[in-house]
């Protein structure tokens, strides 16, 4: 009963394991404003301090480029052998983080927290390493500058002109639990530079002798102060507030970041980040996916995508909401989800027409006069064109065939006004033009609806408005009418295909709920963990288009593939990523920041109580996983599969305590019961015994021979009792194998009676087979013990000199054995008691049975696939069948000559 | 008793079997000696000069079916297993190993007696080399490749004939289905025991008067043949 009673030893190891979860190392950095002011001196000398204090200090990797001052410092720590990793024909010194859990020192030095991994490491960033260390509980000291830090970035980059790739996420800067500022003056600094004692990469001298100016170290300098002072600020509230940040939190604003396909929507994110955290609310990044700007070429909706990703990683919730118009879906949006604020980038309007097209400033600003609109400004950093017309709008083909429609269609219609041109009005033939436009837009879409548009007028015009076959028109009235045709037909276009985007949105979504119920429902209808990785691997195939496997963790919490293969299955995914997904509860691989290079995608499958395996996928187009609607999808995906294999274990778990319980209740009775039998002849036996050893001079011949035979009897009982009761057990506990053979049925039971021997004299048997087949399939040692059981029966309920009949015969249900006799039949609802355990019928004197050799007959015959029952004979009598179902050919053996024995 | 009392080595470990043992056999004419373990036996059983081994198959320090084996490597007298029942397995893996007979346990007296005596009768008869077998109506000559029920002539095959003559070869002995089959049709044929059924029952319907009742050609049951002796 575990289920019940929780083990204690698994307790411990959930506490142990809560406890590690509880004691993450703790992260101290040293932050600077630039290269140069000593983060890692700073470092060090704290090492050396806690060092002499007996602390377990060890440098997992620190950058000295060779400074003397710092270098003097690294003496007497233990520094661990980096892992070098071979780039580019150079050896780079990675940290090695195995090696670090694996020595587990109390703090580890891990200098420059935004260092970029050699490709090919576990994580892509150092951070990462930093974090897992962190979560194996050791403490960590590094270094960061104010540049590298995420949210300022920007910031940095545009008082510097150079910007940074490598970067800390905020996050991680601001779960810091501790943050040392090591300031250096301006003038100091540049002194230092002066004296050549800081590092300068000989290839990047320019640019960093252009970093280091006055004006940019003091802006540097205030940056790296004011990010301190902030945390500080944050903290002293954090103080003051309790632990209830998060109910304040919520009360506070929340930001809506737009984030827009052009190119500063990086930047966009960034400031968005920034202010969020200075007005220390929640922030919603957003894009709104407008028809237009679905038909954007994939370099930019990568891009909105990658933005989205930041945003993501800085914190911010994302959501991409479909609409017709920006500003409408935007409204709407801040309006549902109660925003304060909205922050969009400047709307890159060339300036010729900015005149005559109001900006999202301006339409939004009137839409939502209760928020405040912050545009976000920024140069636009002109990056190059993405391979321009590579990818416009869909396969070339398909918008090749959309025009030659349109120009069909106006075509046609041309080829039908012109003979009807002397009877109908002018302006029906422009209706008929009109409803080419109309169609076209339905059939083939905005593109080819505008080209119809203007093809149209043009061939009104040419074809159907006097002078015929010129443009030139008679009379200019007729202008007007092409004015309004054409902004009509415009129109019409332009409504049409938002309504064809609308509909196709709407398909999306209703695919996507519909491909997720159908899957809960499978899923509500699986009872078997194999079921479940079936239904998901089929469905995560139909939606995402990306082969998947579930892999389950065994008793030991290892993972492995389900037994079986299952068509679409993957069976390409690591192990040992998966495994690492498994233990941290983290997703990893494709689109995250661990193992990104491997090209599948990890998701662990957590359910309520605990993880149940973890969901790998491949595939074959990232969007289709990693657009924020198909990744929640996907997540949504997962936790059904973990919520129906969660279900399944319970249910298995249930099970087993049901089965266990049963089989508890059934030793009870077999305990009583068998307790009763067994005193009984104990009884019988000592005292036959003690009257034999005590009293055998008084005893005559007769009464020893007496007391003999009953010792004798009772012995045989209970070695009766004894190995039915052992043979009943073993058939309940499965240790039984079936070992099925060809044999000759008429062998099987000639066995059984010559074994039975003497005990059958005064009866009549009569044994009638049938013939063929010559062989039927069953085991003869445990259909032996059926049929002796069988014959045993009948020959203690029957009176002596009865006959008894054993047939055998094969029909199309199988092999058919029974074994009739001539005693007092069956009492009414015997029939089905007689083969329960311990029942005994009652018996006119001499000694009934022990209530388990027809229970024996129906586990064995059971255990054949078969069944059997008893019944009355029309004529006084009952009669035992068994059927064994038949289903191998019988082995045939070549017949043989017959010679005559002896040979000459 | 002019002759000298046949020496018995009993091998078994519980010591209640050996008190009942030790109390009845002495008492039919066999000198005794006893043996708790394995080693112990082997060495018994080599020193006493035994006519016949008792083995309890489940003893403390070795498997009985390896003492059968050690046995075999310098010995071919007659060995009989006690065993306890339900254990097919067990039976047929002493056998395959070289023991001449098992008993059951529990088992009565008369039993054991009979089949020591068969066991030691066997034993004398295959130094004279005896090549007549005769039961009730039926005699088999294995010199003259004879079988006569009832005085007539019986027309056998050859695998029929060769079956026969394994088995009255070790008559009284219980054979295992390997043990047969390798004799009878090589050693590359001993997993297909549905032949040796077929041909049982063919030999079964010339000899017997009722196949379903044999008289001299006996099942027993997940193990293998025995011809019955009279």
């Amino acid at each position: 009963m575990t289920h019940q009673r929780p083990d204690p030893d698994k307790l411990l190891q959930k506490v142990q394991r809560e406890e590690a979860k509880a004691h993450t190392g703790r992260l101290k950095i040293f932050f600077g404003a630039c290269a140069g002011v000593g983060k890692t001196y700073a470092m060090l000398s704290e090492a050396q301090e806690v060092k002499a204090q007996g602390v377990d200090v060890v440098v997992g990797v620190v950058e000295t480029h060779r400074r003397v001052e710092t270098e003097v410092l690294l003496e007497g720590l233990e520094i661990l052998p980096t892992r070098q990793v071979p780039y580019r024909g150079a050896m780079l010194d990675e940290l090695d983080v195995d090696a670090a859990l694996a020595r587990r020192p109390a703090i580890l030095l891990v200098d420059e927290l935004a260092h970029t991994n050699a490709p090919g490491s576990r994580h892509p960033k150092r951070w990462q390493d930093v974090k897992e260390l962190l979560a194996a509980g050791i403490d960590v000291y590094t270094t960061v500058n104010v540049q590298h830090v995420e949210s300022l970035n920007d910031v940095v980059g545009q008082i510097t002109g150079i910007r940074v790739w490598e970067t800390v996420p905020d996050k991680v800067f601001d779960e810091a639990d501790e943050i040392e500022l090591v300031d250096l003056p301006s003038d100091d600094l540049l002194q230092r530079l002066k004296e050549g004692k800081v590092y300068m990469p000989e290839q990047a001298a320019h640019a960093v002798a252009n970093f280091f100016r006055k004006g940019n170290l003091i802006a540097l300098r205030e940056l790296a102060l004011r990010r301190t002072a902030d945390r500080v600020d944050a903290q002293a509230r954090e103080y003051r507030e309790g632990a209830a940040i998060s109910g304040v939190w919520q009360l506070k604003e929340r930001l809506l970041v737009a984030v827009g396909p052009g190119a500063h929507a990086e930047q966009v994110v960034r400031a968005g980040r920034r202010l969020a955290d200075s007005l220390r609310a929640e922030w919603i990044a957003v894009y709104v996916e407008t028809p237009r700007l679905q038909r954007l070429p994939e370099a930019e909706r990568s891009r909105v995508l990658r933005a989205l990703r930041l945003a993501q990683e800085l914190g911010a919730e994302t959501a991409t909401l479909p609409g017709q118009d920006v500003v409408d879906a935007l409204a709407g949006y801040a309006g549902e989800r109660n925003a304060s604020k909205i922050v969009i980038g400047r709307s890159s309007v060339a300036p010729v027409l900015r005149p005559f097209r109001r900006t999202l400033f301006d339409t939004l600003a009137k839409r939502v006069p209760g928020v405040d609109l912050l545009v976000v400004g920024g140069e636009v950093r002109h990056e190059p064109a993405p391979a321009a017309a590579e990818a416009r709008r869909g396969p070339p083909k398909t918008r090749w065939r959309g025009y030659v429609e349109a120009l069909a269609a106006v075509v046609l219609v041309t080829l039908v006004a012109l003979p009807l041109r002397p009877y109908i009005e002018i302006t029906n033939i422009a209706m008929l033009y009109l409803l080419s436009v109309v169609i076209v837009a339905v059939r083939a879409g905005r593109g080819p609806s505008v080209a119809a548009s203007v093809i149209g007028v043009a061939a009104f015009d040419f074809f159907c408005v006097p002078p015929y076959l010129t443009f030139a028109v008679s009379d200019t009235e007729y202008l007007l009418t092409f004015a309004v045709m054409l902004v009509i037909a415009l129109t019409i276009t332009h409504l049409t295909a938002g309504m064809r985007y609308q509909a196709r949105v709407a398909a999306y979504r209703e695919r996507r709920v519909r491909s997720l119920y159908e899957m809960s429902r499978e899923l509500s209808g699986a009872l078997t963990a194999e079921q479940i990785v079936e239904i998901a691997v089929q469905h995560v195939q139909g939606v995402f288009e990306a082969p998947s496997a579930v892999l389950l963790p065994d008793d030991n919490g290892r993972l492995a593939y389900p037994e079986g293969v299952r068509p679409g299955e993957l069976r390409e995914a690591d192990l040992s990523v998966a495994q690492w997904v498994y233990d941290r509860e983290q997703p990893a691989g494709l689109g995250t920041g661990t193992l990104a290079g491997t090209g599948i995608h990890y998701l662990p499958l957590r359910a309520p109580v605990r993880t149940r395996g973890v969901l790998a996928l491949k595939p074959r187009n990232e969007r289709l996983i990693f657009v924020p609607e198909q990744q929640r999808l996907l997540e949504t995906f997962a936790a059904q599969i973990a919520l129906a294999l969660e279900r399944v274990h319970f249910v298995e778990v249930a099970q087993a305590t049901q089965l266990r319980m049963a089989s508890e209740r059934l030793r009870n009775s077999l305990l009583a019961s068998i307790s009763h039998d067994l005193r009984t002849p104990l009884a019988v036996l000592t005292g036959a015994a003690s009257s034999l050893t005590e009293q055998d001079q008084r005893l005559s011949p007769e009464a020893r021979r007496e007391l003999a035979q009953t010792i004798y009897d009772e012995a045989m009982y209970m070695s009766e009792l004894t190995s039915n009761v052992l043979d009943m057990a073993r058939l309940e506990t499965g240790a039984v194998q079936l070992n099925r053979q060809w044999h000759p049925l008429d062998e099987v039971v000639g066995a059984v009676l010559s074994r039975l021997g003497k005990r059958l004299e005064g009866r009549r048997v009569d044994v009638n087979i049938e013939a063929a087949p010559a062989l039927v399939e069953l085991d003869s040692v445990l259909i032996g013990q059926v049929i002796t059981n069988l014959i045993d029966n009948a020959l203690k309920y029957t009176p002596a000199g009865t006959p008894i009949e054993i047939s055998g015969a094969t029909d199309a249900e199988g092999l058919r054995i029974c074994l009739a006799d001539r005693g007092p039949g069956l009492g009414p609802g015997e029939e089905k008691r007689v083969f329960e355990k311990f029942y005994r019928a009652r018996t006119e004197g001499g000694p009934g049975g022990v209530g388990l050799g027809l229970t024996i007959c129906r586990a064995v015959v059971e255990a054949h696939g078969g069944h059997i029952w008893a019944e009355n004979r029309a004529d006084r009598g009952a009669r035992f069948c068994f059927v064994l179902p038949q289903s191998g050919e019988p082995p045939a053996v070549q017949p043989e000559a017959l010679t005559t024995a002896p040979p000459a | 008793m002019s002759e000298p009392r046949p020496v018995v080595v009993l091998i078994e470990d519980e010591p209640q079997i050996r008190r009942f043992l030790r109390t009845v056999l002495p008492e039919h004419g066999y000198a005794l000696f006893e043996a708790e373990t394995g080693k112990q036996g082997l060495v018994e059983a080599a020193v006493r000069k035994a006519d016949v081994v008792i083995l309890d198959l489940g003893l403390p320090d070795m498997d009985g079916v390896e003492v059968v084996r050690r046995l075999r490597e310098w010995t071919q007298m007659p060995v009989i297993v006690l065993s306890a029942r339900a254990q097919e397995t067990d039976k047929v893996a002493a056998l395959d190993a070289g023991a001449d007979d098992y008993v059951t346990k529990p088992f009565g007296v008369g039993e054991l007696l009979a089949r020591l005596r068969a066991a030691l009768r066997r034993a004398s008869r295959d130094e004279e080399g005896s090549q007549v077998f005769e039961s009730g109506p039926l005699k088999i000559d294995l010199a003259a490749r004879r079988v006569l029920l009832a005085s007539s002539e019986v027309h056998l095959t050859p695998i029929e004939y060769r079956l026969l003559a394994v088995l009255v070869r070790h008559a009284g002995k219980v054979l295992t289905h390997r043990q047969l089959l390798k004799e009878v049709w090589g050693p590359s044929h001993v997993e297909h025991s549905h032949y040796l059924r077929i041909y049982m029952a063919q030999l079964r319907k010339k000899l017997e008067e009722d196949p379903a009742r044999p008289r001299f050609l006996l099942t027993e049951a997940g193990v293998g043949y025995r011809l019955a002796v009279p």
